[in-house]
């Protein structure tokens, strides 16, 4: 399946909605592509991805009621659907809403937490508050995705206002790739941080998926 | 909104110049912000005058456009910046001519959480509204609120948090207020963009406010019932 980054960012991504699939993976647009790989290298076939817009991450207030919304509408295609976002900032609201609709979903605050594994992130969080994280996706569309709708790119006197307390990018790769790592490092200069790369590979993602039961 | 023919500032009458300066607000104009109030300050006007009719004034402007969608986050620090720049000529002017007072308030981002965006807007535009605010700034254990409440002489306690992993921190604050008997002496507000309405009650804050216009609106309520309740 071929996805690109500005439809993920905007749009998001719908299911193929092909037998055999019985697992609906209902996912942020970030991590569509490590779910694709995942499906790919574990043979998956039982699972199917659709996406709701990763820009979402920017306005969380919209995740909740996006994802009822999917799930009410295909829960009766599926044998189930498996909710791929953490609480990403919903303040608890999208797992109450998953409770209510009977579907899993991952645990922990959020992705960076999840591809780190949530048990290491809850050790090292304390640490690095002062840590903006980046990962495959987020670098891959660092200017449509940050740089341009906070405006840095015509306003650059606004960096500080925006990063001021930040001292070092993290960034969380999931792959082994020499142009997303270069590319990260500039994304650190550019915000005047300095620039740390942690190999997470897919983290507690993989884990997740792979204890959803092929069928119920 | 601006205009693309140049204006001469100090030429504008005082009917044309503060709707001028709403319009350099709302497009972030820092230095013609800053001329123009000194211009109303050659002219005689009284600083709390400058600062309501010009200043706040314009920024509210701003706070509409932000919650209806026309305007978005670097706008709205933009004009938070030209803002900051007339607030920062105006501030030792007020204290001065004691302008009226609405009450005091101490803010800070709680334990953990380094974002100060919203607690920045909401101080300036509380500052704006007459309110005097002592800033914590950020990642703010309890001990530093209750140093600042039980040292001071304060109406209000704003909290803020950006993550949801930091937010159950300001639980705690109030907890170790109420532990102490304080928790009552003191309108406590938080905000922040995980948290809502129910999250704020659940903790036992007075209100969550979602943005800097519904926080000033909302310390202006409580300060207004606590002076009823006073003079009953």
């Amino acid at each position: 399946m071929q996805v690109d980054d500005h439809t993920l960012s905007e749009q998001g991504l719908d299911a193929r909605g092909s037998n055999p699939a019985r697992v609906l993976v209902l996912a942020c647009g970030a991590l569509a592509r490590e779910i694709l790989a995942l499906f790919k290298i574990n043979n998956w076939d039982h699972m199917d991805l659709t996406c709701l817009p990763a820009k979402w991450h920017m306005t969380p207030d919209l995740i909740t009621d996006g994802v009822e919304d999917v799930v009410r509408k295909r829960q009766g295609e599926y044998d189930q659907i498996f909710v791929a976002y953490a609480d990403c900032g919903t303040g608890g609201q999208l797992e109450a809403k998953c409770k209510e609709l009977g579907v899993e979903m991952i645990a922990g605050p959020h992705c960076y937490s999840f591809f780190e594994g949530n048990e290491v992130f809850a050790d090292i969080v304390e640490d690095e508050i002062t840590a903006f994280y980046l990962t495959d996706f987020l670098v891959s569309v660092f200017d449509s995705f940050f740089w341009k709708p906070m405006g840095l790119d015509k306003h650059p006197e606004l960096l500080d206002m925006y990063f001021g307390n930040y001292e070092k990018v993290v960034y969380q790769a999931q792959t082994d790739n020499p142009e997303l790592t270069a590319k990260a490092q500039d994304c650190a200069a550019r915000m005047g941080l300095r620039f740390e790369r942690r190999f997470t590979g897919y983290g507690d993602l993989e884990t997740a998926l792979a204890a959803i039961p092929p069928s119920r | 909104m601006s205009d693309e023919e140049d204006i001469i500032l100090s030429e504008l009458s005082d009917d044309e110049l503060v709707p001028q300066m709403h319009d350099d607000l709302y497009d972030g104009l820092k230095e013609e912000i800053e001329e123009s109030v000194n211009i109303l300050l050659e002219r005689g006007w009284q600083p709390y005058d400058v600062l309501t009719k010009a200043l706040v004034e314009g920024m509210r402007i701003v706070g509409i456009d932000f919650r209806d969608g026309i305007l978005f986050v670097p706008e709205v620090l933009l004009a938070a910046n030209a803002m900051k720049g007339g607030m920062a000529i105006l501030k030792p002017l007020l204290a001065e001519t004691g302008a009226p007072r609405l009450g005091n308030m101490v803010i800070g981002t709680v334990k953990g959480d380094i974002h100060d965006i919203g607690k920045n807007l909401v101080t300036m535009m509380m500052e704006g509204a007459g309110f005097e605010v002592k800033d914590l700034g950020i990642n703010n254990p309890v001990e530093n609120y209750i140093d600042e409440l039980e040292n001071g002489e304060y109406d209000i306690l704003g909290m803020s948090a950006l993550l949801t992993t930091t937010m159950p921190y300001m639980k705690v604050v109030i907890d170790t207020m109420v532990e102490k008997g304080m928790r009552d002496d003191y309108t406590i507000l938080v905000g922040g963009a995980p948290l809502n309405e129910e999250f704020g009650k659940a903790i036992g804050a007075d209100a969550y406010c979602r943005d800097a216009a519904v926080a000033v609106e909302t310390a202006k309520e409580f300060m207004a019932k606590k002076h009823n309740q006073m003079s009953a």
